[in-house]
């Protein structure tokens, strides 16, 4: 092969992955760096974003209570929200893979077709059933006389995670659906022949093998409740606060761009940390699984 | 004695038929074969024995009692699947051991019978590795181990070797033979190969289309089918159209140009079989052109083209000049190698 081939096959990949590269640069990387930079502006009611470089925003945010209680707030609906797609989808996902051919389609369409349906209108349908005197399921358990006030869901942190939890079932049901895939269609069978109830079957075989898809479902699931929007918005509104909504506030409502830079640059610093260190611990401790 | 008793066995999936009428009665200690191609029903009646399906009709009995009646899980056979259906989040010895953990043997005991089954199936020092860190013969052997570890009562072996490579295939048949023979267990096996059931086999039950065509020991199927299906299933073999014709004295059973005194009991139109190997060049017999000649070593293949259509004739490499490519040539059959069928229509 001559010089000039080698030279041009070395270039080669940059130039087919250009196009992408560029892309991922533009509308990724620069807002991304410029997010964070501006998190070390300043900014005032009457002078607006200066440029400088000051931590004010960072030490307001490590300082002030309010923002503690904020991203705590955050962390713990995304955990809760976790928990429950876990507790519901798993077993959801294992029903659903043991069920025969055309029911097995009809019940995994209906599971997906939420995905074709926009978040806030997945999450309106929520307020319409419980949002206050006027939601649908408050009016008739009233009506009957079941209860004197509407069901608390409104601005609670109980009702986003059971919205969340709605809206990232399919993430979970799919991750542990994947896994359970790659399962030996025998393997139960096998299991059952040396003597295994299904009890057994399900906690000694079935469980540690579908646990990979568990976690890693765990970890898309928590990442997109953690950075959730419209869900924490539409529920919670402006009583019931997350890292998200807030920023979002800073930004359109108080017009403090740096402060926002800074409430969303640390929400995603701590996802990132999450989410890779997690990642770590879950590929090493299921090692043999994931060959 | 029998140990192991299929009892008219039959097994419908809707309007389909996939076993019917099976009945068979297995010794103790007995290596059976159920040979057939796919779809034969012979996984079918494997798994009506593991418990994992239910006969539609007929009876499994066990050593005189009903196999039907009692729980997979309680059955104490072992079972050797066809992709071995290991657990792949645990170590060869953990999954040996499972068996023994269901059972609750006490775990000095349970570790000192694990190590046994992986040294007696060649595995001893791989007692922590993980199945997918295994060769296929090796995850093969574990499957073997933890099959045998319980002492089962029956093992069943669904196409154990069949995602080996031939010559890891062919160790392991000699191995399964020789740990079959000391541990002394009653064994079914089920295949699609026919040298497999043959050389692994006391007897083999022929299977097509659900039912059985032939149970006998691998000698018998071979020399003796009972049915077209068993002698083209069994290796390769010649099937000739002939006729007995009884208005000769004595009576002749004729083959083309060749012709021998008729075999009591037939008469009119016959099918003839004789294996390929069994057939010799002669002075007087069928006529036939030699079409193609294939060298393989230790034989030679011949494609002929006789009176009575194809034949294939196998001639062992034993030094002796042999006819060439489109030499007329005679075949003839001492009358005991062949297996003569009454012949539908004409």
């Amino acid at each position: 092969m001559s010089m000039a081939a080698e030279e041009r096959d070395a270039r080669a990949p940059w130039a087919l992955t250009a196009p992408a590269l560029m892309l991922f640069v533009g509308v990724l990387l620069i807002p991304l760096a410029m997010t964070v930079m501006l998190s070390f502006h300043d900014w005032g009611q009457y002078k607006g974003i200066e440029p400088v470089f000051i931590l004010k925003n960072w030490h307001e945010i490590a300082t002030d209570p309010y923002y503690a209680e904020m991203f705590w707030r955050t962390f713990r609906i995304a955990i809760l929200t976790t928990l429950l797609t876990a507790l519901l989808g798993a077993p959801e996902a294992y029903i659903l893979n043991r069920m025969s051919g055309r029911w097995k389609s009809f019940f995994l369409l209906i599971i997906l077709g939420p995905l074709l349906i926009s978040v806030v209108a997945r999450t309106l349908g929520w307020a319409l059933l419980f949002g206050g005197n006027n939601g649908l399921v408050n009016k008739l358990l009233m009506s009957l006389g079941v209860m004197r006030s509407p069901i608390p869901f409104m601005f609670t942190e109980t009702g986003m995670v059971v919205a969340l939890a709605h809206v990232m079932m399919p993430f979970m049901v799919l991750s542990v659906w994947a896994a359970l895939q790659r399962l030996d269609p025998q393997i139960e069978n096998a299991a059952m022949s040396l003597g295994a109830g299904p009890a057994t079957i399900i906690r000694r075989i079935i469980m540690p093998q579908i646990m990979p898809g568990v976690l890693s479902g765990s970890i898309i699931v928590f990442s997109l409740s953690a950075s959730a929007f419209a869900t924490p918005a539409i529920i919670g509104g402006r009583r019931l606060k997350v890292a998200a909504t807030l920023a979002y506030d800073e930004f359109l409502n108080t017009l403090n761009w740096p402060l926002g830079a800074a409430v969303a640059t640390l929400l995603l610093v701590a996802l990132v940390l999450i989410v890779v260190g997690s990642n770590a611990l879950i590929e090493r401790r299921y090692a043999e699984v994931f060959r | 004695m029998a140990y192991l008793e299929l009892d008219r066995v039959a097994k419908q999936f809707g309007a389909q038929t996939v076993v019917d009428d099976f009945s068979l009665s297995v010794g103790k200690g007995e290596f059976i074969s159920f040979l057939g191609p796919s779809g034969c029903g012979k996984t079918t009646t494997l798994q009506m024995i593991a418990g994992f399906l239910d006969p539609t009709r007929g009876a499994i009995r066990l050593a005189g009692k009903d196999l039907t009646a009692i729980h997979p899980a309680k059955r104490g056979l072992g079972i050797v699947f066809q992709s071995y259906a290991l657990f792949p989040h645990m170590t060869a010895a953990e999954n040996v051991a499972f068996g023994l953990e269901m059972r609750n043997v006490p775990r000095n005991e349970r570790a000192e019978r694990v190590r046994a089954a992986l040294a007696m199936v060649g595995l001893a020092g791989y007692e922590d590795r993980h199945p997918r860190r295994m060769s296929g013969g090796q995850q093969q052997r574990v499957a073997l181990a933890r099959a045998l570890v319980i002492k089962p009562s029956v093992l069943l072996l669904d196409e154990p070797l069949s995602n080996l490579d031939a010559k890891l295939r062919e160790e392991m048949q000699i191995e399964l033979r020789q740990i079959q023979r000391t541990v002394g267990t009653t064994t079914i096996l089920v295949t699609h190969d026919q040298n497999e059931a043959m050389s692994l086999s006391d007897r083999i039950v022929v299977m097509s289309q659900g039912r059985i065509e032939q149970i006998g020991t691998p000698q018998q199927t071979y020399e003796k089918p009972a049915s077209a299906f068993v002698s083209q299933f069994l290796g390769k073999t010649n099937d000739f159209a002939g006729a007995i014709d009884r208005t000769l004295t004595p009576a002749q059973l004729v083959v083309g140009s060749w012709s021998v005194p008729a075999p009591a009991g037939l008469n009119g139109p016959v099918t003839v079989s004789i294996r390929p190997e069994r057939i010799g060049f002669g002075d007087a017999g069928l006529s036939a052109k030699i079409v193609t000649r294939i060298f393989q070593g230790n034989h030679w293949l011949f494609q002929c083209e006789s009176e009575c259509g194809p034949a294939i004739v196998i001639r062992q490499n034993d030094g002796k000049a042999q006819p060439a490519e489109g030499e007329a040539v005679r075949l003839t059959w001492r009358p005991e190698d062949m297996s003569v069928r009454a012949r539908a229509g004409s």
